[in-house]
């Protein structure tokens, strides 16, 4: 790794020479930001800053959801075993006996699940993920200073800080958080008389989430502009790492799907606070008929999943372009079909806005309407399969550096490829006659979506550290971090496919009195078993990043990982504005690793003469 | 509001401005879900047909009106005839306000006619549909009042910043104006 050290003269020779000026550092007001400590790591508009910002809050949120799916795991493998202990903790939702034997108030195991879905989904996985990344490598990868508004950027924060107030405080009521499923079908979460949940759990839920989609949309607005608007100069949109077009489509569906979801929450509203019945009727509350006539349950699923699968690739398509770098970046080779990945994420991207009823064969839709649904959506596995195959292809003959970032990019081809294929049972809607509503869908969309963007958030979090702090993680721990997490995600959600395929419904507090499924006890000792584990795994993890932040090995050199991107041209710790002299100007695109004899020949550097760049 | 800008930008639109595209598309998909709702909604029949209030017309003329005397603003900034922008820039902000009080008459007329929210969701969805874009009327409004205190505070002068956020405010204003025409002729002809 000798030549590196040397490139870092090499490479600010370059940025003076063919960068761009912009006079960032002249006139701009620049330290106005970094003058307080309030205005510094607080209310800061620094778009590094923001993304560590979304970074804690979603490790934060990622603790307490899967503590919660501890609880009702133990729940279902254990329900004979008391739970008294749990009581200082849930206080009233633990209910002991006379003998001493503490029980878990069914309606709190329904809150728990909905909390964990709801914080998993949109606490950890959207903001967390998309929020740090987006925020921390648009501006870096594209050479931008910051983002185009770095105050809607901050209010982008505030406002996930403020949903996740109130759904922190929810949890926290006495009628208990919203338990009706993170899909918060009506009419459950229409009716307060509904459930317990149903009352202020569900005004609360509505309400933070509303604040999370203003949140998301302003970070949205501003990722699409900047990456339009900001590139320096040579940075055409084919130069762009895949990294950047991944937050940038993802941007683009956010921004088109979350606001159908809003207009689900209104019509929602109206028909809990107003009276109006648009998705309730003809319905019997302890026998007594309600007023509400003439609305459709149906109506709010087309609306909900309008948004809900669009938002699972939402999930999905930053986890893949973080993977899709690391892969490359530590394997020493260019990505393979970097066009065909392009092409592909726009593909899904298209294709994921014409599937939504794939949720809603078993809701009564019409069995005609349902096979158009079934089409689109087999036909998603086409580009998916692309991305498979080039990642794979990327890995082949690589010299890839076994290390914690690509360990976990690795674990997320594994992940995507085992849950993708369940995704194609499922998509026919004449088997998910059997899997609709079964483990069978929990096992799909927890290994392809839960556990893969978890694995391709860890490969960032692994890869990206030194930028973020100047420092690295552990690299013993973080390979006991993956090996743990890896098996013990297997454990989990394998045996789930054949409790699924036996039929055995999601989201039940108790299967004794079944006696179709009351059997399994075994299979559900051995899944909370490995719950139990893989969350210990996890506490390393979160150990692992704070010790890290203040403990770790320092960086010595800029580009440790031998980087062809921007981001590695910065200063160790990059100050406001991100390079302390001009924009670095960009050459060629991202991914020319072992070309003409070099290890790698950064975005900076000049075409030779009679040289073609990559890519096209 | 402090926006990074580059010398050399990739694409010919201000920042601010292209974000505010990006924002309507986005108010457009909120619309388009209310749209879509209405019309599955109503395919599965027990629809309650009525005609809507002669107030939700006559609201239609006034912002079409207003759309016309926020662009002559515009056009009078940028020709420095101070005296006019600012009697054009007030007679938009009247205009919305009167949009605003002819909405709330046609509720008022709907409701004399027993079509209120708790009854067939032909009317409720007539009431959110128009509640919901009467809220981004009063956001125009706001930003109006923006404008118009730059107006009148500010000394006249035609800087390169002052004409885009002006232009901004006039693209956010039509657009109000042109969701609304659009919704009117759905709900008008969608019955
Ligand atoms: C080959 C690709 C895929 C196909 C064909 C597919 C198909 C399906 C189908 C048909 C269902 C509904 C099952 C039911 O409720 O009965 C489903 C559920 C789900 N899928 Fe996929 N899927 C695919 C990939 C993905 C990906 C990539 C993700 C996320 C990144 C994902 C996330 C989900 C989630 C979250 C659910 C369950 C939502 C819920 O009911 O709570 N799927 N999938
Ligand atoms: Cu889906």
């Amino acid at each position: 790794m000798a030549n590196l050290t040397d490139t870092v003269h090499e490479q600010d020779v370059l940025i003076e020479e063919l960068g761009y000026d912009d006079h960032f550092h002249e006139h701009h007001h620049g330290d106005k930001y970094q003058s307080s400590f309030i205005s510094k790591y607080i209310f800061s508009q620094d778009h590094k800053i923001i993304a560590k910002q979304f970074l804690i809050t979603g490790i934060f949120w990622a603790v307490i959801g899967s503590a919660m799916s501890v609880i009702f795991r133990m729940q279902l493998g254990f329900p004979e075993e008391s739970m008294a202990w749990l009581k200082p903790l849930l206080g009233k939702w633990i209910t002991v006996d006379d003998a001493g034997m503490g029980t878990l108030n069914p309606e709190f195991y329904y809150a728990l699940v909905t909390m964990h879905g709801t914080i998993i989904v949109f606490f950890v996985l959207t903001a967390g993920l998309s929020g740090t990344f987006s925020n921390m490598l648009i501006p870096l990868q594209v050479g931008a200073r910051d983002m185009a508004s770095p105050f809607l950027n901050m209010l982008s924060y505030w406002f996930f800080f403020l949903a996740s107030v109130v759904m922190f405080f929810s949890l926290f009521l006495n009628t208990g958080p919203f338990s009706g499923g993170w899909v918060a079908y009506p009419p459950l979460s229409a009716l307060p008389e509904a459930s317990s949940g149903s009352k202020a759990g569900m005004t609360l839920w509505t309400a933070s989430l509303v604040f999370f989609v203003v949140s998301v949309l302003l970070g949205g607005i501003n990722y699409i502009t900047t990456v339009l608007n900001l590139r320096t100069k040579g940075m055409s949109m084919w130069r762009l790492p895949l990294t950047i077009w991944a937050f940038f489509v993802t941007a683009i569906i956010a921004l088109l799907s979350f606001p159908v979801l809003v207009s689900a929450f209104f019509l929602l509203m109206f028909d809990r606070g107003l009276g109006t019945s648009f998705y309730l009727s003809e319905i019997f509350i302890g026998g007594q008929a309600l007023d509400h006539v003439g609305g459709s349950p149906i109506l709010y699923q087309h609306l909900f999943w309008f948004l809900g699968h669009p938002e699972v690739y939402i999930i999905i398509l930053p986890a893949m372009g973080l993977v899709s770098e690391v892969l490359s970046v530590q394997s020493r080779k260019p990505i393979f079909g970097y066009k065909a990945m392009v092409l592909s994420i726009l593909a899904i991207a298209f294709l994921s806005f014409i599937v939504w009823a794939h949720h809603m064969f078993m809701s009564g839709v019409n069995p005609f309407i349902s096979n158009i649904f079934v089409i689109f959506t087999l036909i998603i596995a086409v580009p998916s399969a692309v991305k498979v195959f080039n990642w794979i292809a990327t890995l082949y003959k690589g010299n890839v550096r076994l290390n914690s970032p690509a360990l976990f990019a690795i674990g997320f081809v594994s992940m995507f490829i085992s849950g993708g294929l369940t995704g194609i049972f499922l998509g026919n809607s004449a088997i998910d006659i059997q899997l609709h509503d079964t483990y069978f869908v929990v096992a799909h969309f927890h290994i392809v979506m839960g556990v893969a963007a978890f694995f391709g958030m860890f490969a960032g979090i692994y890869h990206w550290f030194p930028k973020f702090y100047g420092r690295f993680m552990n690299e013993t721990l973080g390979k006991i971090h993956f090996w743990g997490t890896l098996i013990g995600a297997y454990i989990i959600f394998w045996p789930m496919h054949y409790l699924g395929m036996v039929g055995i419904p999601r989201r039940y507090y108790s299967f004794d009195t079944f006696d179709a499924f009351r059997d399994f006890d075994g299979m559900n000792k051995f899944i909370t078993i490995g719950a139990i584990v893989v969350f210990a795994v996890q506490l390393i993890f979160v150990l692992n990043f704070f010790y890290s932040i203040w403990k770790g090995r320092k960086q010595t050199t800029r580009n440790p990982w031998g980087s062809t991107t921007l981001d590695w041209t910065t200063p160790i710790r990059p100050g406001h504005g991100n390079w302390p002299g001009k924009i670095p100007s960009v050459h060629r695109w991202a991914y020319d690793y072992g070309k003409d004899g070099k290890e790698f020949i950064s975005q900076i550097t000049p075409l030779e003469e009679g040289e073609k760049d990559g890519g096209h | 509001m402090d926006v990074v800008s580059s010398h050399h930008s990739n694409n010919r639109i201000p920042s601010l401005t292209f974000a505010l595209w990006v924002s309507l598309a986005s108010i457009s998909m909120m619309f388009a879900g209310f749209m879509s709702a209405y019309i599955v909604r109503q395919a599965a029949g027990n629809w309650f047909e009525f005609v809507l209030p002669a107030h939700f017309l006559w609201s239609t003329g006034v912002l079409l009106v207003s759309s016309g005397s926020i662009f002559m603003a515009q056009r009078m900034f940028n020709q420095r005839n101070e005296i006019k922008y600012k009697s054009l820039l007030v007679l938009t902000f009247v205009l919305g306000l009167v949009f605003i009080v002819l909405q709330y008459e046609g509720w008022m007329a709907m409701q004399a006619e027993g079509i209120d929210l708790k009854g067939n969701p032909s009317g409720a969805f007539v009431y959110v549909i128009s509640g919901v874009h009467v809220a981004h009327v009063l956001g125009g409004l706001a930003v109006l009042a923006v404008a118009l205190l730059h107006a009148f505070l500010l000394p006249f002068n035609v800087s390169q910043v002052r004409k885009e956020r002006l232009e901004r405010t006039a693209y956010y204003w039509h657009y109000v104006d042109l969701l609304w025409v659009v919704l009117f002729l759905f709900l008008n002809y969608y019955r």
